[in-house]
């Protein structure tokens, strides 16, 4: 099991755990954690499941892909350490995974 | 009254669905505005999905002609999601025009990447979370001041009473247009969709398009004031000062407009009314929201789904490619048909009920996936979540007294009349 780490924008912090090999955003969604949306189910085609990746995770978090990079286009506020959630597979390297979720959603 | 009417409207179906049982697959074009005239395009869909999923459909409307119809929910995400093969370029309504016919608008939801996404952050910002939190209580206090006005004991057109007041009064508030003048958003964003080869009653296209270098002139004129003034939170201030639309020329200018006006009108106008339909015609779905209110939040992805107020988006290929077994050629138009989608079994349990309880609400394809998805999604959400949250507590009923009048586009999927009477 993986475990993660949401918190919202008003500071509200939810632990989860998760079999390794999910997504992050199904890994929120799978446990009703609110503030990720998850609108086209994991197609990387709606950009409702932004996050902003612990800055000390965004490294084994690993890189955007080119269309994430432009679905990130469509976000409130994106950040450096902006992600699709959808993007993101859990696996043992990435066990105490901290990452924040944005105000709305796009 | 309503019996009759409902017993009517089940033969015409049922008539309905022998006849598209009985056609030669490939006699099937959901293009047809008569179908969603008659609200039959459903048993072509169903078939389609069940037969011939991505299907070479043919329309004998010129500048329609022959195009792809995609109509399964997976498939259409593929499309939808795969701008580099299927491009916007040539519109996103299947009719085709001259090369330099000036009725071919140019709009950024019409084009691709890179000038696409420089234009449409423009205009992001005024749907922001920030922004949406600004104006939620002065959508309420319209929306309250709409619904109390309404007549009772008095069969009234829900239609121009209800959803085009507040979807115009919701443009002109984006715009900082006028509010006296607002049924000019209305009448533009109707002469925008007009179109005579589709519609006999649309006007003809030389006074459609006299009809929008007026919408033109207009905003010119709010245009000049604003590019003169500091920027300001609203469309045509974030358009004039924006570094990606600053310098689009008229022409531009017009298609942007209409796409704003169209996309922030005719969509959410026409969720406001099949909502209402939706919610008539299942009853106990309505005891479900009456009972619980906090419903709502379900609810309005559900109407969204279920009337699917854009009903395609079209795409053109720039290669040759592959897609569900059939070979698409470089240069094929395709109509990812979302109301299809919509209705998909193997994506959505059930989707041929209205369930204002469903899991997973949000997964609908109305909005569209991919880099042009809708902008004003949030918005829209927002004002029909107002909209039932202020019906709930002040009517105990609004009586549906007739059938509705649906308007003759395969495109935009709605309604010009509604009668209703709200009981005293």
């Amino acid at each position: 099991m993986v475990k993660v780490t949401f918190i919202d924008f008003t500071g509200e912090t939810r632990p989860v755990e998760v079999p390794s090999g999910t997504t992050l955003m199904r890994a929120a969604t799978d446990n009703r954690v609110p503030g990720i949306d998850g609108d086209c189910g994991g197609n990387c085609a709606c950009a409702t499941c932004h996050v902003y990746v612990d800055p000390q995770w965004s490294g084994r978090a690993g890189a955007r892909t080119a269309m994430e990079e432009e679905m990130l286009n469509l976000v409130a506020e994106p950040r450096e350490n902006s992600r699709l959630a959808c993007q993101i597979t859990l696996t043992d390297a990435l066990h105490g995974l901290v990452v924040r979720t944005p105000e709305a959603q796009h | 009254m309503n019996a009759i009417l409902s017993h009517e409207s089940a033969d015409i179906r049922a008539a309905a669905r022998a006849r598209v049982a009985a056609l030669p697959l490939e006699e099937l074009n959901p293009a047809d505005p008569q179908e969603f005239v008659d609200d039959t395009v459903g048993y072509i869909f169903e078939r389609l999905r069940r037969e011939d999923p991505v299907h070479r459909s043919h329309s004998p409307i010129p500048g329609i002609d022959t195009y792809w119809s995609v109509t399964r929910y997976q498939d259409i995400m593929k499309v939808d999601t795969s701008h580099g093969v299927y491009s916007s370029e040539n519109g996103i309504t299947l009719m085709d025009f001259p090369p330099d016919d000036e009725q071919k608008l140019k709009m950024f939801i019409a084009m691709d990447p890179p000038k696409h996404d420089e234009q449409r952050k423009t205009v992001n910002s005024i749907v922001a979370p920030a922004n949406l939190n600004n104006w939620q209580d002065l959508i309420r206090e319209r929306t309250a001041k709409v619904l109390d006005s309404l007549p009772r004991n008095e069969i009234f057109n829900w239609v121009d009473r209800v959803s085009i007041e507040l979807t115009t009064y919701m443009l002109a508030t984006l715009f900082d247009f006028p509010l006296a003048d607002r049924r000019l958003l209305t009448h533009w964003s109707d002469m925008a969709t007009a179109n005579k080869l589709t519609n006999p009653d649309a006007p003809e296209p030389e006074v459609r398009m006299a009809e929008l270098r007026k919408m033109l002139e207009y905003f010119t004129r709010l245009w000049n004031e604003r590019i003169n003034a500091p920027p300001r939170t609203d469309l045509v201030s974030m358009l004039a000062h924006g570094a990606a639309t600053r310098n689009m020329g008229p022409m531009e200018f017009m298609g942007n407009l209409v796409l704003l006006i169209v996309g922030g009108n005719d969509t959410t106008r026409n969720s406001m009314t099949g909502g209402l339909l939706a919610l008539h015609d299942n009853p106990q779905e309505m005891a479900k929201l009456r009972a619980n209110p906090a419903l709502i939040d379900s609810l309005v992805p559900e109407i969204i789904r279920w009337q699917t107020p854009l009903a395609y988006m079209r795409r053109t290929a720039v290669v040759d490619t592959e897609l569900a077994g059939k070979e698409i050629k470089k240069g094929d138009k395709l109509a990812m048909w979302y109301l299809s989608g919509n209705r998909d079994e193997t994506a959505i349990p059930q989707p041929q009920r209205f369930i204002v309880d469903r899991d997973r609400p949000r997964q609908h394809l109305s909005f569209g996936f991919g880099i042009h998805r809708c902008v004003g999604n949030r918005l829209a959400e927002l004002q029909l979540k107002i909209l039932w949250e202020e019906i709930l507590p002040r009517f105990k009923a609004i009586e549906v007294m007739g059938e509705p009048t649906r308007i003759r586009s395969a495109f935009v999927r709605g309604f010009s009349h509604l009668p209703v009477r709200i009981p005293a």
